[in-house]
């Protein structure tokens, strides 16, 4: 009998360091998803910034300038 | 001596004395025991609130704001993320270096810093809307009670050459002017949260419920074509340099569906750097300023003359000797023509002509003609701001005023108002509405103004104004058939006419499938040329030659040499 409760008292040792190790592990992994996630926002805004550089880098009045002063282009 | 024996213990006290001792104590304990049994039994929901307030926040999920893209797919205006600095004065007990350090990097005076931490506020903002660089080297320095906030920045790439058409945002990302205004609800995303639980270093743990979802807002694609709205800015800015003029807008419309390709006014501002801006330069002219558009209504005349079937275009009208004599009033053209047909009367731009033409029409017609070309009533843009001008009610209008309407004066409209009147001769006859937004489906709502007969009479007459014999040669482009009318407007001043001018010219091509419809006004040119047909014609030139080029507009003229010099001056009466 007193076996019997050894054992039962072992196993509920090991059920609880289960439950422990199982929400460590889930707030480790929960926490590399919201590092991804804000990996992935701040991809998001470069992106942004990128596409607004390029429309600045392509703007007409930009390229006019360009191509009349430095590149000597005029129209056919 | 010995505790147990002192004299003191020999003392006898009242056995009442202790006993009140123990009672009170005795209830000091009651009390708080069931002080804790009503917190933890009955009214549990406070500490509870109180140890979630340890681990569990609500966290502000940011939306972010549309932007607007031309019809092309071109960006003109998008936000993107910046940093604002705000502090806690309290918390913020800066070193007199420190704050040096802080204020250098933001550019700020070290005194302005200092006061605005001297407030006795809990939330001070520092500098709003950093760019990122300067942000992070803000936050390298480390220093306590400095904290950092997301913020979003509004960025137009075309700068000043559409400004008046988007508008522009406030700090709170919210629009103020122009398309970011009149499609706000549209742009502006709505903000979510969601509830999580941080663990001790400040990590997010576990998501517990999503509250909102952010809603990021819609992109808005306006028709406006960025080539064709470049070119008209270009050539503008070029025209009111040359002419020293005060003002100037141009209107570019597609004939077949009704959208808006160009919009560009003068004076204009740079929305990116809105430091010092004059009322002036906000302006949109042409959408909210009116003028007397003068001799460009003359076609309207005409047209509706013919559609009464009173005229033929090669009717003969006499207009010697170049004057005309109403009541005490005196209508003049600037050269005296004798007898005039109905086309030619167009393509001088004789007022007389004009004013004895519309004397044929009852004033109750004409006013149901300027109406049902738009005159009097706003374009319906969902603008702000946008001008209805001003046509009197035909009951009041005496021999005289009906006059002088024939040939645009005593009418106020505004710039997009007369293009898109001039709609109703580059289509059969019929209106559409405009557009601001590319349109996907054909518009509905089409008015029929005129017969398909007559648009095409007066498109013949039109293209007749701009060959040499008329008064806008300059108008000519090379390869394309081009129809259009000249306007040479005083302006009033304190109800006198001054010598102050407004030049005009509304024209569209090709004339044997219309497509485009161009509208240039120029305002006081001063710089001794003043006539539509030498301000504002040879504006309409490149602007309509690159518009049809950029969308790739079959030629239907021969490519053959354009005579716009050394031809006799013909000039409209003013």
């Amino acid at each position: 009998m007193a076996r019997l409760n050894a054992i039962l008292i072992l196993l509920t040792l090991a059920c609880a360091i289960g439950v422990v190790a199982a929400q460590h592990q889930a707030r480790k992994l929960y926490n590399e998803l919201e590092r991804e996630q804000e990996r992935m926002r701040q991809l998001e805004l470069e992106w942004g910034q990128l596409q607004l550089e390029a429309s600045t880098w392509a703007a007409h009045a930009r390229v006019e300038k360009v191509a009349r002063g430095q590149l000597r282009m005029v129209p056919p | 001596m010995k505790f147990a024996h002192s004299p003191l213990l020999s003392q006898l006290v009242p056995a009442w004395r202790g006993r009140f001792v123990l009672l009170l104590l005795l209830m000091g304990f009651v009390g708080l025991m069931a002080r804790s049994v009503y917190l933890q039994a009955v009214n549990h929901d406070f500490l509870q609130q109180k140890g979630e307030l340890r681990y569990s926040r609500v966290i502000d999920l940011s939306a972010t704001r549309g932007r607007i893209v031309d019809r092309n797919g071109d960006v003109l205006a998008m936000s993107t993320e910046v940093k604002s600095v705000w502090a806690i004065p309290d918390d913020a007990r800066l070193s007199p270096a420190q704050g040096r350090a802080l204020a250098q990097l933001l550019e700020m005076d070290v005194r302005d810093l200092n006061q605005r931490l001297a407030l006795d506020k809990d939330f001070v903002f520092i500098k709003r809307q950093i760019p990122p660089d300067v942000a992070q080297r803000v936050a390298a320095l480390n220093l306590p009670g400095i904290h950092q906030q997301r913020e979003y920045r509004r960025y137009y790439p075309s700068g000043d050459v559409a400004s008046h058409v988007l508008g522009f945002t406030g700090v709170e990302d919210a629009g103020q002017e122009g398309v970011e205004l009149a499609f706000e609800s549209a742009l502006a995303g709505k903000a979510g949260s969601r509830r999580v639980i941080k663990d001790r270093l400040g990590r997010v743990v576990e998501d517990v419920e999503s509250i909102k979802q952010p809603q990021d807002g819609r992109d808005v694609v306006v028709s406006l074509d960025s080539r064709v709205q470049f070119l008209a800015f270009a050539a503008l800015k070029q025209a009111v340099a040359d002419h020293r003029a005060k003002a100037g807008g141009i209107v570019v419309l597609d004939a077949k569906s009704g959208e808006i390709l160009a919009l560009v006014n003068l004076p204009s501002y740079n929305p990116n750097n809105r430091v010092k801006l004059s009322g002036a330069q906000l302006r949109n002219r042409a959408l909210t300023d009116t003028f007397e558009p003068g001799s460009t209504l003359k076609p309207f005349t005409a047209a509706l003359a013919l559609e009464q079937g009173k005229f033929r275009p090669d009717t003969l009208i006499q207009t010697a000797p170049g004057r005309l004599t109403i009541g005490r009033a005196t209508i003049s053209d600037a050269h005296a023509h004798g007898a005039l047909t109905l086309a030619q009367v167009i393509q001088k731009s004789s007022n007389v002509g004009a004013a004895k033409v519309a004397a044929t029409l009852a004033p109750r017609d004409m006013w149901q003609m300027f109406d049902a070309v738009g005159f009097g009533t706003a374009p319906g843009l969902g603008f702000p701001g946008e001008a209805g001008g001003r046509l009197r009610p035909y009951r009041t209008w005496r021999p005289i005023e009906q006059a002088t309407m024939a040939y645009g004066h005593g009418i106020s409209v505004s710039l997009m108002q007369l293009a898109h009147a001039y709609t109703a001769f580059a289509r059969d006859g019929d209106l559409i509405p405009l557009s601001l937004t590319r349109r996907e489906v054909p518009a509905l709502g089409g008015r029929q103004v005129f017969s398909p007969r007559t648009a095409r009479e007066v498109r013949a007459m039109l293209e007749m104004a701009v060959q040499p014999g008329g008064t806008a040669p300059k108008a000519q482009i090379a390869g394309y058939r081009v129809a259009g009318k000249t306007g040479t407007a005083h302006k009033l001043e304190g109800g006198l006419y001054a010598q102050k001018y407004v030049a005009s010219f509304v024209g569209f091509a090709p004339v044997s499938d219309p497509r485009l419809v161009v509208a240039v006004m120029i305002d006081e040119p001063s710089a001794g040329k003043y006539y539509g047909g030498e301000v504002a014609a040879p504006v309409f030139a490149p602007v309509m030659a690159g518009a049809l080029r950029a969308l790739g507009v079959q030629p239907d003229a021969p490519l053959k040499p354009l005579q716009m010099a050394n031809l006799p001056e013909v000039r409209e009466g003013l």
